[in-house]
Order: C-alpha cells, then sequence, then structure tokens
C-alpha cells in the first residue's frame, strides 16, 4: 500500500517519476489516437500490428547480439519491433485486397503468424551466449520495472509526437473516419491520411511495448475510447477524456503494479482501463446501464398513466 | 460557349469481372437538374464514383465544367447514400454540416464563428435547425438525409452528384428535398441525381440520363422519358410501362422555373 502510494505520488523517486510519466504520456497518446483507430475500424489492425512486433523485437536482439551491440538497447528493440509490425500490417493489406480473404481472418492470420514466428525467434534468442530471454518476454506482458530514465524519456517522447499530430490532424481525420469518400471529394488526400493514422498507431504500439507489453497495448487504444463514448457524443469532448483517462490508468497501472510486482505492467494498466469502463457502462448518466433502467421504468410509468 | 457542368468521355468501370459501365460518353447540362435513372445494377451510383474518382476508372475521363475534378473541386459537391456511413459517430448535426464548411475554411483551425452559422443556415433550410446539437445516431432516416443535404449545401457548389437523395425518406423529408432542388436550379446550378421512383422522374427533373451499363438516352425528359426508351434501359420487364409515363410539353416550363 505504501509503495502504491509513493509511486502514485511520484515520491519514489526521480527514476519511478520519470517511468510514471513516460507510461502517462503514453497512455495518453493511445486514449486518444485510439478514438480514432477505432472509429475507422482498425482496432484488429492495431492488435495484428502489436503481435507481430514480437519477431522484430527478436531480430534486433539477435542481430546486436551477434554484432557486438547492446542487444537491450530499447531504441533498437523498439525499432526492430515497428519494421516487422509495418511488415504485418502491408501483409493483411495484401491479403485482403482483391478479395482474396475476408479483413478479420486476415488480421486473424497476421496475429499468428507474427506471434508464432516471435515465438520461435524468442528459443534463439534463449540460446544466444548474451544471457537468455529474459530482457525479452518483458515485452510480451509489460514490465515497468527496470526501465531506466532515458527509455522513459524515449516513449513519453514519441507519445508526446503522436498526440500532437492528432491534434493537427483533429479535423481531417475526424471527416475521414466518418465519410471516407465525403473527405476524398473534398479534396483530402485520404490514402496518405490512412497512411498517417497507421504510421501513428505503430509509433504508439511500440510506445506501449515496454510497459503495456504486445499483448495488452491494443486495450489502450480500444479501452478508454469506449469509455469516453459512453460519456459523450461529440468528438471533441470524446478526444480528450480518452486521452485523460487513457493516461490515467497508466499511470495508476504502473503505480499498482510497483506495489505489487508480481503482477506485469500490461496486466494491472489493462485492468485499470477496464475497471474504468465498467463504472462508465454502469453509471454514464445518458448510455449507462443504471440510467437506461430508470429511464424505461419512468417511460413505462408515465405511459401506464396515460392510459388510465 | 457554356461548358457541360459534368462531361463523360468514354467512361467505363470493372469491378471484378465483368464491366459495371461501358464505354459511357454523355454530358449533364450546365446548370438545371438531371436524373439517372435505370435498374438496379445499371451502374448509376458506379457512375457518380468514377466521375468523383472514389472508384477506378478502367477507360476514360470526367470532367467538371470542362476540367479535370482536381481543378475544380470546390465548385463539385457529392451527396453520398445514407447508409454508407455509420451513423453511430459521436458527432451532432451541426457538426455534420459543418464539415461542408471546411474545405473552404481551412482544415487545420476551428471553424470560425461566422462558417459556423453558414452550417446552421445550411441545416435551417433542410429545416433541421431545431436538431442541431442531436446526435446524429438519435435523429430519424429521413432527418439523417437532411442533415447530409445541410452538409452538400454548406458546400455551395456549383454542381452536385445525388446518389439516391430520396432513397427511404417520408414526404415530408421528399418535399423539402425537392424544394431544395428547386432553389439551387433557380440559381443556376447544377445537379445530377440517382433516382428510382419513375413515376416522379418528369416532375422532379428537367433532363434525365437512362443506363443499364451503357447509356440508353439521355436529354430533355419530354422527349427522352419515353416508354420505348424505358423499355430499352429496363429490358422490357418494368410494370410501370403499363401505365401511360407523364409526358410534360415539349417547351414547357418547369414547374421551378416558372416561380
Amino acid at each position: 500500500m505504501e509503495t502504491l502510494l509513493q509511486a502514485l505520488s511520484f515520491a519514489g523517486g526521480h527514476n519511478t517519476r520519470m517511468v510514471a510519466l513516460g507510461c502517462a504520456a503514453f497512455g495518453l497518446a493511445a486514449g486518444a489516437l485510439g478514438c480514432f483507430v477505432t472509429l475507422r475500424g482498425r482496432a484488429l489492425i492495431a492488435d495484428a500490428a502489436a503481435h507481430a512486433t514480437l519477431p522484430g523485437l527478436c531480430i534486433a536482439f539477435i542481430l546486436a547480439a551477434l554484432l557486438g551491440g547492446d542487444p537491450r538497447s530499447l531504441p533498437l528493440l523498439l525499432a526492430g519491433g515497428a519494421a516487422t509490425a509495418g511488415i504485418g500490417v502491408l501483409v493483411a493489406g495484401g491479403l485482403v485486397r482483391g478479395g482474396r480473404l475476408r479483413d478479420d481472418a486476415a488480421l486473424a492470420l497476421v496475429v499468428s503468424l507474427g506471434f508464432g514466428i516471435g515465438v520461435a525467434l524468442l528459443s534463439v534468442v534463449q540460446s544466444l551466449p548474451v544471457g537468455g530471454q529474459a530482457g525479452l518476454t518483458g515485452f510480451i506482458l509489460g514490465q515497468a520495472a527496470g526501465m531506466g530514465q532515458s527509455d522513459a524519456l524515449l516513449i513519453g517522447g514519441l507519445a508526446l509526437l503522436a498526440l500532437l499530430a492528432v491534434a493537427v490532424l483533429f479535423r481531417p481525420l475526424a471527416v475521414l473516419c466518418f465519410d471516407p469518400e465525403f473527405a476524398a471529394v473534398s479534396g483530402l488526400p485520404v490514402r496518405r491520411l490512412d497512411l498517417a493514422l497507421m504510421l501513428l498507431m505503430l509509433a504508439v504500439t511500440v510506445a506501449g511495448l515496454r510497459a503495456v507489453g504486445l499483448i495488452l497495448v491494443v486495450a489502450l487504444m480500444v479501452v478508454p475510447g469506449a469509455t469516453a463514448r459512453l460519456l459523450t457524443d461529440r468528438l471533441p469532448v470524446m478526444v480528450p477524456l480518452a486521452a485523460g483517462l487513457g493516461a490515467f490508468a497508466a499511470w495508476f497501472g504502473t503505480g499498482l503494479s510497483a506495489a505489487l510486482p508480481a503482477l506485469p505492467t500490461g496486466a494491472t494498466i489493462a485492468l485499470v482501463a477496464c475497471a474504468l469502463f465498467m463504472l462508465a457502462l454502469l453509471f454514464a448518466p445518458g448510455r449507462g446501464v443504471i440510467a437506461f433502467a430508470l429511464r424505461q421504468r419512468r417511460l413505462r410509468r408515465d405511459l401506464l398513466a396515460e392510459l388510465r | 460557349m457554356i461548358e457541360p457542368a459534368l462531361e463523360l468521355r468514354n467512361l467505363s468501370v470493372a469491378y471484378r469481372e465483368a464491366a459495371v459501365l461501358r464505354r459511357v460518353s454523355w454530358a449533364a447540362p450546365a446548370s438545371g437538374l438531371t436524373a439517372i435513372v435505370g435498374p438496379n445494377g445499371a451502374g448509376k451510383s458506379t457512375l457518380l464514383k468514377a466521375s468523383l474518382g472514389l472508384v477506378p476508372r478502367l477507360t476514360g475521363e470526367a470532367l467538371f465544367f470542362g476540367q479535370p475534378l482536381s481543378a475544380v473541386r470546390r465548385r463539385v459537391g457529392y451527396l453520398p447514400q445514407r447508409a454508407s456511413v455509420d451513423w453511430e459517430f459521436p458527432a451532432t448535426a451541426l457538426q455534420v454540416a459543418a464539415m461542408g464548411r471546411y474545405p473552404r475554411a481551412g482544415w487545420f483551425r476551428p471553424l470560425p464563428r461566422a462558417e459556423l452559422e453558414r452550417a446552421r443556415a445550411a441545416l435551417a433550410e433542410v429545416g433541421m435547425a431545431d436538431f442541431a446539437e442531436r446526435q446524429i445516431g438519435q435523429l430519424s432516416g429521413g432527418q439523417q438525409q437532411r442533415v447530409f443535404l445541410a452538409r452538400a449545401l454548406a458546400l455551395e457548389a456549383d454542381l452536385y452528384l445525388m446518389d439516391e437523395p430520396f432513397a427511404g425518406v417520408d414526404a415530408a423529408t421528399e418535399r423539402a428535398i425537392v424544394e431544395v432542388l428547386h432553389r439551387l436550379a433557380r440559381e443556376g446550378r447544377a445537379v445530377v441525381a440517382v433516382h428510382h421512383d419513375l413515376a416522379t422522374v418528369a416532375e422532379y427533373f428537367t433532363e434525365v440520363c437512362l443506363l443499364n451499363g451503357e447509356l440508353v438516352a439521355a436529354g430533355p425528359v419530354a422527349t427522352t422519358f419515353t416508354p420505348e426508351n424505358l423499355a430499352r434501359a429496363y429490358g422490357g420487364r418494368l410494370p410501370m410501362l403499363d401505365r401511360p409515363v407523364p409526358r410534360t410539353e415539349p417547351g414547357a416550363e418547369p414547374a421551378w422555373a416558372a416561380a
């Protein structure tokens, strides 16, 4: 409990503070960008991309070990992860094009392929003399513990850049997500906007790998947006709200996992985000379960009174 | 000479194997209301989308006011089918109408108050002023269609391509849309609309383009919208043809022009 309070109040020392802030910045970007990713129907692609980072992480690790570099260098590992995630997205796109495969099947295939190759490569990593796969398994379930200040800065910087891009592209992205054909006729470069959305999604995904892990990183792109959607009908409110919820979940979840070291950070962050969603689902003023039930009861009573 | 609002030269489109549109060459007049009519699968929506570059063209080109679309984008507006978007999108009616102002006001700054007022005026013209702050998913189908029309009007285009503007709307909304079309025609703007109700073609439109994969016939409704041409477009399987097709006198003023 004391550790939790310490972690949450940023009292755990400079390093803990930096890690908490870096994670919060990631949550901020993931929540904001996630609104557009889900409204454009790209949530499954984000999940497939996240799983497809594992081969890249392993390849970067192996190459660095063989070439005498530092196999635990975060920028290197994230670059590797981003590269294979990008390939995964391209493969999914190629399979869907021309109607060869339905997109859900194509994405499931990319998830299986990416994760399968990644796990196979993990065993190669383990056989390397440089000291096992310990550094890499953290990327699967998320491990904020052991993150250094420079890691936190990298993650936070990447996230804030993505957030800035979302802010600049807010209106074009909104029109693209609502009505891509209207966007195209209005002269928006729809293909390039979709590409930008995809690149931002990749950037935020790799930013979350270290803390949240590749299995659950999609949670922070989907859940805060879904929570915010329950609370508002307006995109200009939904996006900042989702950003705030994502930041809170990442910050609180990181603190929680510092207090409960047996739990992977990814799980605590995702569970905090889901707990917020459950609260909104029950108590949201307009769309919440309780508000709906009360409204129905009142309407029924009014109708019966009218009939009497 | 006045350039046609939309000119298609040798336009062909194929989705999978068979061509949906085969070598269509046609010009819509510079102003006035034109209906595109034909059976299901005749390529009516495809014709609009291929003109606008939304689906790839196999052959041919589309010119707007004598120029490629990219040169005159501001003068061209598109009203997609209502079913083409997800109405659960987190936006109000006013926010959707305001999207019609972005191309003119700029995409990278909040909409200035004056621009927002224009979007509001467009909503008012289609009778949706009272629903400006309503989430679009809570509107009826007819109201959603009006919001789409308001967004198109906010573009202040000279040519509108409309994909089934009357699909699935009630009589009141249909009348409201017709009034808007007449206003556009009076101002010398052009509308090319995919239209399904053969009974109202002569009442609402002055020009018609009959389509069935290929161009069957095109011209003024009075001389082109004939039972013979309809039989050719629909392959003779048209119960409507048992009834006389309402004819307007050649050269008669359309209702909106007399007003």
